[in-house]
């Protein structure tokens, strides 16, 4: 009985860190980690699909999330913004902190808190989900001028940076029916940036790419990463993994399994099922 | 060269050729068609009925006069039903069992009547429980809410039909629910449904005929009423339905040049 109230009073778990989640080469000394999920639960009906995942990420760094496809990753990522509410778990953006817990209906504030935590958070989805009826440049006006009420010609001039940083300013008044897969990704990576979220989600960024259209993504990713943003990037891109994580997480079936660099992740894993995915990936 | 392409340099430029005459043929094939059961119609007319040409040009000023009576019915019933559906697509997208079993218990009734019953029972039995409307607006009311409720289901297909990703980038950007509808939704959905709007404001254009039952005074009501005293309503049908078939084809080529429009839309339109 005592048990079932303990749970029943919704005592949110504790963040522990785990000992692999050091901070990256870029991170300020002393720096306090800017995401922390923790013990995220999802079922989806009766299928269990993340089992407890907590995550620490400390400002500046660049985490990717590997693991075979319907292993929970994209599930995991798609939980930090609460796009899928966790069944259970904290998340916590720079302290805007939302508790997972479907049975209670959303209050108007927990909607609000949910919506503050969005903000914390730029995402960029395998399907690019740009606005076929806006233009690039308005694409990227939408939510800073009707989200943030900011001023136009400030909002302009910091969507036109960003174009410029990923290398479209000349498409700035082009359809998104009018660009390659390629552009659109970048187009959308501008469009998340634009908001100057403090963390950027990518979900399998390059999934739906033509191969000749995936290196270009991953240059405008890379040059993120290397200058200091906080990224968490699920993908099958080992290269992209190696060249500028900070940290790899593997999962395997609703848990990380394998946390460590990418040197060791990628090269020297620990764990029996890393070694089978990596051996069918890379055939090492 | 080989010896092939020696032997017809012109081949592509021969086969251009006979595709244009074959069109050009299917073309006037076709016009003839029309042409043919048109003159066999007109033919029909001449030989059953001895047109009175007095009689014809006598009545065309006043039953033309019912041609405006029946636009300003189509436009404020669809207006009537726009907005209608408008709050019937939202019910029946809703999560809120209050409003979905309203707006869906709204479409079953007037989908599921017959809409001259809808007119009839407006009109005749509502009085009964002391509503008495004008002629005019019990038109304009059963034909607003029975239109109503198949533009609400045209809403309902057009918001549904735009793809989940974009709630969820607009949602990802910050948006709350009210602001993704206005600003991301419901500008896709719009277009989607244009065309489907234009097909029901032309069925309604004719189904507003409908209310000369209870004695509004529009185009077929006028046809009537001036062919049946002197047995002339062969002629006066036929003003009535050429009328009414003319609107249809107005309408129709402005519904095509709306659609072409919105189609080349994200093109022509440029910046934020």
């Amino acid at each position: 009985m005592v048990t079932e109230a303990g749970h029943g009073a919704a005592v949110a778990p504790i963040h522990v860190v785990h000992p692999a989640e050091i901070p990256g080469a870029l991170v300020k000394p002393g720096a306090e980690p800017i995401l922390k999920a923790t013990a995220i639960e999802k079922y989806f009906g009766a299928n269990h699909v993340l089992k407890g995942c907590s995550m620490t990420v400390f400002p500046g760094e660049t985490i990717t999330i590997l693991g075979r496809s319907g292993s929970g990753k994209s599930t995991f990522l798609r939980c930090l913004n609460f796009l899928e509410e966790p069944s259970a778990g904290v998340v916590d953006i720079d302290g805007i902190r939302v508790t997972g817990d479907p049975l209670r209906s959303r209050s108007t504030e927990t909607r609000e808190q949910i919506r503050l935590l969005r903000l914390q958070a730029g995402m960029v989805f395998q399907e690019f989900n740009l606005f076929p009826h806006l233009s690039v440049i308005g694409n990227l006006l939408e939510a800073p001028l009707h989200v943030k009420k900011m001023q136009k010609a400030e909002a302009t001039e910091l969507a036109e940076s960003y174009l410029e940083k990923v290398g479209l300013i000349e498409k700035r008044d082009e359809f998104p029916s009018r660009l390659s897969g390629g552009q659109r990704q970048r187009v959308a990576i501008a469009r998340a940036l634009t908001m100057q979220p403090k963390i950027m989600l990518f979900d399998e960024p390059t999934s739906a790419l033509d191969p000749s259209l995936v290196g270009e993504v991953l240059k405008v990713m890379e040059s993120l990463a290397h200058e200091g943003r906080t990224m968490i990037v699920v993908t099958h891109e080992m290269s992209f993994a190696k060249e500028a994580a900070d940290r790899v997480y593997y999962m395997d079936e609703g848990e990380f399994v394998e946390i460590g660099p990418p040197g060791q992740v990628l090269g020297n894993p620990r764990d029996e099922r890393t070694r089978l995915f990596l051996k069918r990936f890379l055939g090492v | 060269m080989t010896p092939s392409a020696q032997a017809q340099p012109d081949l592509g430029a021969r086969i251009l050729d006979a595709e244009r005459r074959r069109a050009r043929l299917w073309r006037s094939e076709f016009l003839l068609v029309w042409l043919v059961i048109l003159a066999g119609l007109v033919a029909f007319v001449l030989f059953t009925v001895k047109l009175n040409a007095k009689f014809m040009t006598s009545v065309v000023p006043f039953i033309l006069g019912g041609a405006g009576i029946t636009l300003v019915i189509s436009f404020v019933s669809i207006a009537l039903a726009i907005g209608l559906a408008g709050l019937g697509a939202l019910g029946r997208l809703s999560h809120n069992p209050v409003a979905n079993g309203i707006a869906s218990f709204y479409v079953s009734l007037f989908r599921g009547t017959p809409l001259l019953l809808q007119i009839l029972f407006i009109y005749l039995a509502l009085p009964q429980a002391g509503i008495v409307l004008p002629e005019l607006a019990c038109g304009v009311l059963a034909l607003g809410f029975n239109y109503g409720a198949y533009v609400t289901e045209i809403f309902r297909a057009g918001i549904q039909a735009v793809p989940h990703g974009q709630t969820e980038a607009a949602e990802s950007l910050g948006m709350t629910g009210r602001t993704t509808f206005v600003r991301i939704i419901a500008p896709q959905a719009f277009r989607i449904v244009t065309p489907a709007i234009g097909n029901d404001f032309i069925a309604m254009l004719k189904d507003s005929s409908l209310v000369s039952v209870i004695g509004v005074q529009e185009l077929l009501w006028k046809a009537q009423v001036a062919g049946r005293p002197t047995f002339q309503s062969m002629q006066t049908l036929i003003i009535a339905a050429l009328v009414y078939w003319a609107m249809t084809l107005v309408f129709s080529y402005f519904q095509v040049r709306l659609e072409r429009g919105m189609a080349t839309g994200d093109r022509a339109r440029g910046g934020a």
